[in-house]
C-alpha cells in the first residue's frame, strides 16, 4: 500500500518534471529580443489550426519573424464572457495587449478609460472594414476598436418536430403547442432581450415598467421551457433533445454540421432581433501598443480574416472576406444568405436593436428580476 | 455475505466508470457531437496533437499540480504534527479553524479574495502584472494544505504517543525520533494527502481562473472557456489519453510492488 | 517535551505564517468587502439584504436568498447522506479485502478523480439526457423513457458521482489502520458482527467519517457548474447566486453572501467536531 502510493508519486513527479521543461515556454520572456504579446479572446473564436485549418496565432509568429526579423511569442488566453474579462481587467490583475469584447462592453470600457486610442497608421488594413461598421454607437469616432465579427440572434428549430407554419417571429418560443421543448438563454440580457423584442419594447429601456412586462413574459414561458442554456444548446439541438431555441447565427451552422439522423435544423431571424459586433481593442494596461496594432492589422489580412470567418462561422465585417471567391464557395449559397442577410441600412438596424451598457441602477434591477426568473 | 459485497462493489464501480466509458467511446466519434455517435474515427487524437495551446495547458497543469503537491505535503505534514502537539489552546483553535477555512469557502470566494489581495500587493509594488504563475501556485498550495492536514491528523491521533517518546528515551534526538518513528507511522496519511493534493490541484478551475496571469492557462480553465462555444470530442480524446496514462502508471507501480513482495 | 519546543516551533512556523497571509488575510478582505458599500464606507446593508430580500415564487412571497440557501443545503445534504450510505460499506469492504484487492480498488476509486470535472459532467449529460444513453438502453428493452436530466435527481447524481471518492478515501484510510485486536476483543466479549460494527468500528471510524462529510458537504453546497449543466439551468443555488452577483459587478453583495455562507459552514463544522470528539475520546479535545 505504501509502496504503491510512493511509486505512484514518483511517477507523477517524473512526469511533472518533464512537463516543467516544456512549461518553461510560457514563463520566460525568452532570449534577448523575443517579444511577448498577450491576447485575450473568446473561447473557440479564432482559427486555431484544428481540423486542418489555418493556425492564425502560429502564422502571425512566423510572419512577424520574417517581416521584422524578431521573434514574438503570443500568449493566447480565452474567456467565457464579457463580464469575466471585464472583471479581470478592471481589477488590474493582468495586462493584455489585445482584447475582443462585445459592443456594449467596449462602450463601458471606453467610458471608464480602460481602452487606448488606436494609431491607425499601424493598421492600414482597416480600410477593408465595411463602412457599415464605422461610427456605431459604442465607438462613434472609431477611436478604440476594429470590428472582428458580427452576428444576429435567430431562432433555431427542428423541422422534424415543429410545423413550418409556426416558425415565425418570437411567438414560436412561446408556443404552447411545443410545451417542454423550448430553450431560453441562460443570461439576463439575452433572455430579457427575446421577451422585449417579442413585446416590441426597447431592450435598453430606462423604464422599470418595461422590464417588468418582459419579466411577466418570461414567467409565462416557464412551463414551456425545457431549460435555460448557453453552450448546452449545441448538444440539445443536435440530438433532438429540445426542438426550439434562440442562439447566434454562426452557431446554427456548427449545429447543422453535427445534427443527428432524424433531426432537421432550420433557422430564421425574427423581427426585431439583436445585432451585435465584437471588435478588437487595446486595453490601457497594454505593454506594447505598436505590436498589438500590428497583430490587429494581421488579423485583418486576407488569409487570417478568411480563415477565422470560416472556422467560427460568424459573419465578417471585412470586405476581403465576403468578397472572397473561395470563402463564398466553401460556405455555400444558403449559408451566405443567412449569415449576410440583405440589409438596407445596417447601421440603423444595429443602433436600434443592439444592447447598450445600462446604468448601474438598471443593471441591478435587471439582475434582481433575473434572479426571480431563476428561482421559480 | 461475500457475494453481496462483491455485487455491491461491482455495481458501485460500474457507476463510477460509466461516464468514463462514455468518454472513451465518444473520443472516437466521427462527428463533432458529444451525444450523437456517427462512426469511428481517430481524427480527434490527430487534432489533439496539433493543438499546441491545449498541450501547453496540460504541461502547465502538471507542473502546477506537482509543485503544489510537494510544497503542501511538506508544509501540511509539519503543520499537522505541530498542531497535534500544541498545548496552547487559543493557537490550536485558531490554526484548526484556519485549516478549515479554505475548505468551507466556496471556490469562487477563495479565488476572488486571493485575487483582491494579490492585486492590492501588486499595486503597492507598482507591478503591471499582479497575477502570475507564482500567485497561482500560492493559491493552489493554500487549498491543498487542508487536504494534507486532514489526512495526517487522524493518523497522528491514532498513533501511540509513547512510540516517539520511547525512541527519545532510547537516545534519539527529537528530530531523529520524528523521522524514524512518527513519519513511518503516519506515512499512509501523508501519501494519501499528497495524492489528494495533486488531484485537487489538477482539477481546479474556479480558483485558478481568478489567480492566474496572462500566458499560463491550465487545462480546466481552457476547457471552461471553450464551453462558451462547444466542447469537442478532442477534449474527450485528451481525457481518454490521461486515463490510459494513469492506468499504465498504476499498473507499473503495481507490478513493481508485486516484484518486491516476492523477494520478501 | 521541553527539549523539543524549539523543534516544535520550527515545525509550526511556516504553516502559521502561511495561514496568516493566505488564509486569514484574504478572509479579512472578504469581510471588508462584505461590510462596505461601493464607496467603501461601512454598511450592514449587504448582509441585511441576504436576509431580507424577497421574491415571488409560485405566487407566494419568499425570502430570496434564504430560499436559495435552503435549496442548496437540501441538495447538498441529500448528496452527502447518499455518499455516506454508499461509501461507508465500500470503505468497509475495501478495508477487509486482501492487500492486492485493496490496491486495485484504491486505484479504481481514484481514477475518476483524475478525469477532468467539466468533462465528467458533460459525459453524465450524455447518459442522462432524454435522448441519451440510458434512455436508449431502456427503450431498446421496451421500457418507457425516464426524464432525469433537468431534475433534482440529475443534480444529485452528478454531485454524488463527483464526491463519492472523497467520502470513501478518508473512511477507508482510518479503517485500514484499525487495530484488529480491538475487534477480536469485542468478539471475545460476545459481540456478533453487527455489534462489533456498531460498538467498535463505527465509533473509531468517526474521524474519517467527519473528514468525508466535510469533503463532500462543503463543495456540494457551493457548486454551480453541476446544477447548470445537469439541471438544465433550472436550479439556482447559492454558488450560482454568488457567481451571478460577481458577474454583475456587485462584488460587495457577493462578498456578503460568501461571508454568511462561510460563517454558517464553519459553525456547522465546529459543532460536528465537538460532537464527534466527545464520542470518541470521551473528553474535550479541540
Amino acid at each position: 500500500m505504501k509502496k504503491l502510493s510512493a511509486s505512484l508519486l514518483l511517477c507523477a513527479l517524473l512526469v511533472g518534471l518533464l512537463a516543467g521543461c516544456g512549461g518553461g515556454k510560457a514563463q520566460s520572456t525568452g532570449s534577448a529580443g523575443t517579444l511577448t504579446l498577450n491576447v485575450y479572446n473568446w473561447g473557440e473564436y479564432i482559427s486555431d489550426g484544428s481540423e486542418d485549418s489555418y493556425d492564425t496565432v502560429a502564422e502571425f509568429e512566423i510572419w512577424y519573424q520574417e517581416t521584422y526579423g524578431r521573434k514574438v511569442n503570443v500568449n493566447y488566453d480565452t474567456y467565457a464572457s464579457n463580464e469575466d474579462m471585464y472583471a479581470k481587467l478592471s481589477a488590474g490583475a493582468v495586462s493584455y495587449d489585445v482584447v475582443i469584447p462585445s459592443d456594449y462592453m467596449i462602450a463601458r470600457m471606453a467610458d471608464e478609460d480602460m481602452l487606448l486610442e488606436l494609431n491607425f497608421d499601424n493598421i492600414p488594413n482597416y480600410a477593408n472594414i465595411d463602412d457599415d461598421f464605422k461610427g456605431l454607437f459604442y465607438d462613434p469616432e472609431d477611436k478604440y476598436s476594429v470590428p472582428y465579427a458580427y452576428g444576429i440572434v435567430g431562432v433555431i428549430w427542428n423541422a422534424a418536430e415543429v410545423d413550418e407554419a409556426d416558425a415565425t417571429g418570437w411567438d414560436l418560443m412561446w408556443n404552447e403547442k411545443y410545451s417542454g421543448r423550448i430553450l431560453q438563454f441562460n443570461n439576463p440580457r439575452d433572455a430579457f432581450g427575446t421577451a422585449m423584442y417579442k413585446l416590441g419594447l426597447d431592450v435598453n429601456s430606462a423604464d422599470k415598467a418595461d422590464w417588468d412586462k418582459a419579466y411577466e413574459e418570461l414567467m409565462a414561458q416557464r412551463p414551456l421551457r425545457y431549460g435555460l442554456v448557453m453552450d448546452e444548446i449545441y448538444n440539445m439541438m443536435e440530438s433532438g433533445e429540445a426542438a426550439i431555441g434562440a442562439y447566434y447565427a454562426g452557431d446554427y451552422f456548427t449545429m447543422l454540421d453535427a445534427q443527428a439522423d432524424g433531426v432537421d435544423l432550420r433557422f430564421y431571424y425574427p423581427e426585431p432581433t439583436n445585432y451585435y459586433v465584437d471588435a478588437m481593442c487595446i486595453p490601457s494596461c497594454c505593454q506594447n501598443q505598436e505590436l498589438a496594432e500590428i497583430f490587429i492589422n494581421f488579423m485583418l489580412s486576407r488569409d487570417a480574416a478568411v480563415a477565422n470567418a470560416e472556422y467560427t462561422y460568424y459573419a465578417s465585417p471585412n470586405r476581403i472576406v465576403y468578397t472572397d471567391e473561395e470563402y463564398l464557395d466553401d460556405l455555400g449559397e444558403e449559408t451566405i444568405e443567412i449569415l449576410y442577410p440583405e440589409m438596407e441600412d445596417f447601421a440603423a438596424q444595429y443602433n436600434e436593436t443592439a444592447y447598450r451598457n445600462l446604468p448601474q441602477e438598471m443593471l441591478d434591477y435587471l439582475n434582481t428580476l433575473w434572479e426571480n426568473v431563476k428561482i421559480n | 455475505m461475500k457475494t453481496a459485497s462483491r455485487i455491491y462493489t461491482v455495481l458501485l464501480f460500474l457507476f463510477l466508470f460509466a461516464p468514463i466509458a462514455i468518454l472513451l467511446v465518444f473520443s472516437f466519434n466521427e462527428a463533432k457531437s458529444l451525444s450523437v455517435f456517427t462512426g469511428f474515427s481517430l481524427k480527434w487524437y490527430r487534432e489533439l496533437f496539433h493543438d499546441e495551446a491545449t498541450l501547453q495547458s496540460v504541461r502547465n497543469t502538471l507542473l502546477l499540480a506537482v509543485s503544489a503537491m510537494v510544497i503542501s505535503t511538506v508544509m501540511g505534514t509539519a503543520a499537522a504534527v505541530g498542531i497535534e502537539r500544541l498545548r496552547v489552546k487559543w493557537l490550536r483553535y485558531t490554526l484548526n479553524t484556519a485549516t478549515d477555512i479554505p475548505m468551507t469557502n466556496p471556490d469562487i470566494i477563495t479565488g476572488i479574495s486571493l485575487m483582491l489581495m494579490f492585486v492590492f500587493v501588486g499595486r503597492l509594488f507598482g507591478l503591471a502584472n499582479s497575477l502570475s504563475f507564482w500567485t497561482l501556485l500560492i493559491a493552489h498550495v493554500t487549498f491543498c494544505l487542508p487536504y494534507v492536514i486532514l489526512q495526517v491528523l487522524p493518523r497522528l491521533r491514532q498513533m501511540d504517543p509513547s512510540l516517539p517518546e520511547a525512541a527519545e528515551d532510547l537516545g534519539c534526538t527529537p528530530l531523529r525520533a520524528f523521522f524514524k518513528v512518527t513519519i513511518p507511522e503516519i506515512m499512509p496519511g501523508i501519501l494519501t494527502g499528497a495524492v489528494m493534493a495533486f488531484t485537487m490541484s489538477l482539477d481546479d478551475f474556479v480558483i485558478s481562473y481568478f489567480t492566474s496571469g496572462a500566458g499560463f492557462q491550465t487545462l480546466p480553465i481552457r476547457i471552461y472557456n471553450m464551453t462558451k462555444k462547444t466542447v469537442t470530442p478532442k477534449m474527450y480524446a485528451l481525457a481518454t489519453i490521461i486515463f490510459f496514462v494513469i492506468l499504465a502508471l498504476l499498473l507499473i507501480s503495481n507490478l513493481t510492488d508485486q516484484g518486491e513482495k516476492k523477494k520478501d | 517535551m521541553t527539549r523539543s519546543r524549539t523543534l516544535h516551533n520550527v515545525i509550526l512556523a511556516p504553516y502559521s505564517l502561511w495561514a496568516l497571509l493566505f488564509i486569514l488575510v484574504p478572509l479579512a478582505f472578504v469581510a471588508y468587502y462584505a461590510f462596505t458599500d461601493n464607496a467603501f464606507a461601512f454598511t450592514t446593508d449587504n448582509i441585511a439584504r441576504f436576509f431580507t430580500a424577497t421574491s415571488v415564487v409560485d405566487g407566494a412571497e419568499v425570502r430570496t436568498y434564504l430560499l436559495i440557501f435552503w435549496r442548496s443545503l437540501k441538495l447538498a445534504v441529500i448528496s452527502t447522506v447518499l455518499c455516506l450510505l454508499l461509501g461507508y460499506p465500500l470503505a468497509y469492504i475495501m478495508a477487509r479485502a486482501s492487500d492486492r484487492s485493496q490496491k486495485i480498488m484504491m486505484i479504481l476509486i481514484m481514477i475518476p478523480m483524475w478525469m477532468n470535472f467539466l468533462i465528467r459532467t458533460y459525459a453524465w449529460m450524455t447518459i442522462l439526457q432524454d435522448t441519451g444513453i440510458l434512455n436508449g438502453f431502456l427503450t431498446s428493452l421496451g421500457l418507457g423513457r425516464v426524464h432525469i436530466i433537468g431534475t433534482e435527481s440529475a443534480v444529485v447524481i452528478g454531485m454524488v458521482y463527483d464526491y463519492l471518492p472523497y467520502m470513501v478515501l478518508p473512511i477507508y484510510s482510518i479503517m485500514a489502520k484499525m487495530d484488529l485486536k480491538l475487534l477480536e476483543a469485542a468478539r471475545d466479549l460476545g459481540c456478533n458482527s453487527f455489534g462489533v460494527l456498531r460498538r467498535v468500528i463505527f465509533p473509531l471510524s468517526l474521524p474519517g467519517v467527519l473528514s468525508g462529510i466535510t469533503m463532500v458537504l462543503i463543495p456540494s453546497v457551493s457548486t454551480f457548474y453541476i446544477s447548470q449543466k445537469l439541471g438544465n439551468g433550472k436550479f439556482f443555488l447559492i454558488g450560482d447566486a454568488i457567481e451571478g452577483q460577481y458577474v454583475a459587478n456587485n462584488l460587495h453583495f457577493a462578498a456578503a453572501m460568501a461571508f454568511i455562507l462561510m460563517v454558517i459552514l464553519l459553525a456547522v463544522m465546529a459543532l460536528m467536531k465537538h460532537f464527534t470528539n466527545r464520542q470518541v475520546y470521551g473528553g474535550d479535545d479541540t
